[in-house]
């Protein structure tokens, strides 16, 4: 069974017609690039992935289970609206890390916050807190190595440079450990020289089962790293398949043009 | 008056030099100390009401600001109103409103017993309205990409705002803020449009007795207390220097 399946995927706003009916699906531990001229709608459609925008229409599976569907008009209580959003994770263009918090904090915050839910909830004994709270630190540092930032753990934001800010937002994604961990351009917002830093970051995590949609402008990148490649254009996937079929033998005469001013520049 | 301008110098000068002198200059240490302390209790209810009206300002300003940022139109629009009238007519004039409205409308003039309470409603409602324009400024200045980290991770809508986004509302605040409140020092002055005996209206009395020196006195507690605000804003952006946002 496919780990994410999106069906009939709609999105407009206001008059525009940004996602005109999106099908594609994912298994457990593929890595899919999307790419495709700018806007036609990648970032929307990843927005829609984690409920940052709510489609108009269609149906987004995961396991099985349907986190978004247009016809089912039952509302979710907030449980279920949290555990649907923690299966997905998002690192953003913009890094959106939170600049009054140390590196390390910037990855614990939202688990440790939750746990002081639970532990409310569930009355767990002093102990039992700061054993789940001594885990989540430890796993921090366990990211922050990953990514080769353990000496930057004390570090504000500010301190640091864009592709090390990307690297953390990858770390501080990874803590929840969603199902599907989604990028958009993870390195449009760097300087040429700090945007392989972070694509080997990103490469690092392939392998396992941890499935990845990533929005990218790198086509050597995606290449290199996707099973999957989609194109999309003007709200449409005009065409998907494997890296070999769409760099080396592509169908579509707009894939052609996009790929050739790619080769242009 | 004077036939020539050397009789002006002669009699005339000394005399002004003399009243000068009486009203410039505490005629004895006692003197001073006496008018000194008569002019710190009208201090004291000076910073009364600006503690008090801070202490209910500032959250009830975060209210009207989350009022006026609603989604509920009603709501907003009736904080915009509040905050329009309150901004756009005299502090002095909401003053005496406030005073008067219990008893000429509801002929219960509860505020003739307790005159201090009709001035502190009033500067209370008159900051937070300003308070929560400041607050409005910063709480949309800060990113939607903010909000959206806070989601993605699971957190909720209050521990995103509580968390993420109001340390660095307060970091962009400081300093409107700091504005207001060193203004607010000085509004408290006039509250004694309504009777209440604050520290210009001491003064006041010493002058008409002929002490000029009590009036100009009553700066230097302005002045030391608007100093220590300016060293507290100072101290606490400091302390916020520490990140970018
Ligand atoms: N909130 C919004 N309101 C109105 N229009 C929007 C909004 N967000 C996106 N759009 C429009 O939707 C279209 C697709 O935008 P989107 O950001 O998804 O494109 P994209 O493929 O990510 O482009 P890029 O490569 O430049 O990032 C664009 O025409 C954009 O103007
Ligand atoms: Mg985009």
């Amino acid at each position: 069974m496919e780990l994410l399946k999106v069906e009939g995927l709609k999105k407009s706003f206001g008059r525009t017609d940004v996602l005109m009916g999106i099908d594609f699906s994912l298994q457990k531990g593929e890595v899919l690039a999307i790419i495709g001229s700018s806007g036609s709608g990648k970032t929307t459609l990843l927005r829609c992935l984690n409920f940052l925008e709510t489609p108009n229409e269609g149906k987004i599976t995961v396991s099985g289970h349907a986190v978004y569907d247009s016809t089912d008009k039952k509302r979710k209580s907030a449980k279920e609206k949290r555990e649907n959003q923690l299966k997905f994770g998002l690192v953003f263009q913009s890094f959106n890390l939170f600049p009054q918090y140390t590196v390390h904090k910037n990855i614990t915050l939202a688990a440790t916050l939750a746990l002081k839910n639970t532990a409310k909830k569930e009355k767990m004994t002093g102990a039992q807190k700061a054993a789940a709270l001594a885990e989540i630190e430890a796993k921090a540092d366990r990211l922050l190595a990953q990514v080769g930032l353990s000496e930057k753990k004390e570090s504000y934001p500010c301190q640091l440079s864009g592709g090390q800010c990307q690297r953390v937002a990858i770390a501080r994604a990874l803590a929840l450990d969603p199902e599907i961990l989604c990028f958009d351009e993870p390195t449009s917002a760097l300087d040429p020289e700090l945007t392989g830093e972070v694509l080997r970051a990103i490469k690092s995590l392939k392998g396992g089962d941890r499935t990845m949609v990533i929005v990218t402008h790198e086509m050597e990148f995606a290449r290199n790293v996707a099973d999957k490649v989609i194109f999309m254009a003007d709200g449409v996937i005009e065409e998907v398949g494997t890296p070999e079929e769409l760099f080396g033998a592509p169908k579509s005469p707009k894939l052609r043009a996009f790929l050739q001013k790619d080769k242009d520049i | 008056m004077f036939s020539s301008l050397s009789e002006w110098f002669s009699k005339e000068l000394p005399a002004i030099g003399e009243r000068f002198v009486n009203a410039f200059l505490p005629e004895s240490a006692e003197e001073f100390m006496t008018i000194a302390e008569s002019l710190w209790s009208g201090f004291t209810t000076t910073l009364e009401l600006f503690a008090l009206t801070l202490l209910f300002a500032l959250p009830l300003g975060l209210i009207i600001s989350f009022g006026s940022m609603s989604k509920f139109k009603p709501l907003k629009y009736l904080m915009k109103i509040i905050v329009w009238i309150v901004r756009g007519t005299p502090l002095m004039l909401q003053i005496f409103i406030v005073f008067f409205i219990p008893g000429i409308v509801f002929n219960n003039p509860i505020f003739k017993q307790d005159r201090f309470l009709a001035a502190l409603i009033t500067f209370v409602l008159n900051y937070a309205c300003y308070f929560s324009e400041i607050y409005r400024g910063g709480i949309e200045s800060i990113s939607v990409g903010q909000y959206e980290a806070g989601q993605v991770l699971g957190m909720t809508k209050a521990q995103t705002f509580f968390h993420v986004v109001l340390l660095q509302v307060i970091k962009r605040i400081l300093a409107p803020i700091s504005n207001e409140v060193i203004t607010l020092v000085k509004d408290t002055s006039l509250v004694r449009v309504i009777s209440v005996i604050e520290i210009i209206k001491v003064a006041e009395r010493f002058s008409s007795q002929g002490l000029l020196w009590p009036l100009f006195f009553t700066s230097v507690y302005y002045l030391v207390f608007n100093g220590i605000l300016t060293l507290l804003f100072g101290y606490i952006e400091k302390k916020l220097s520490y990140f970018r946002s």
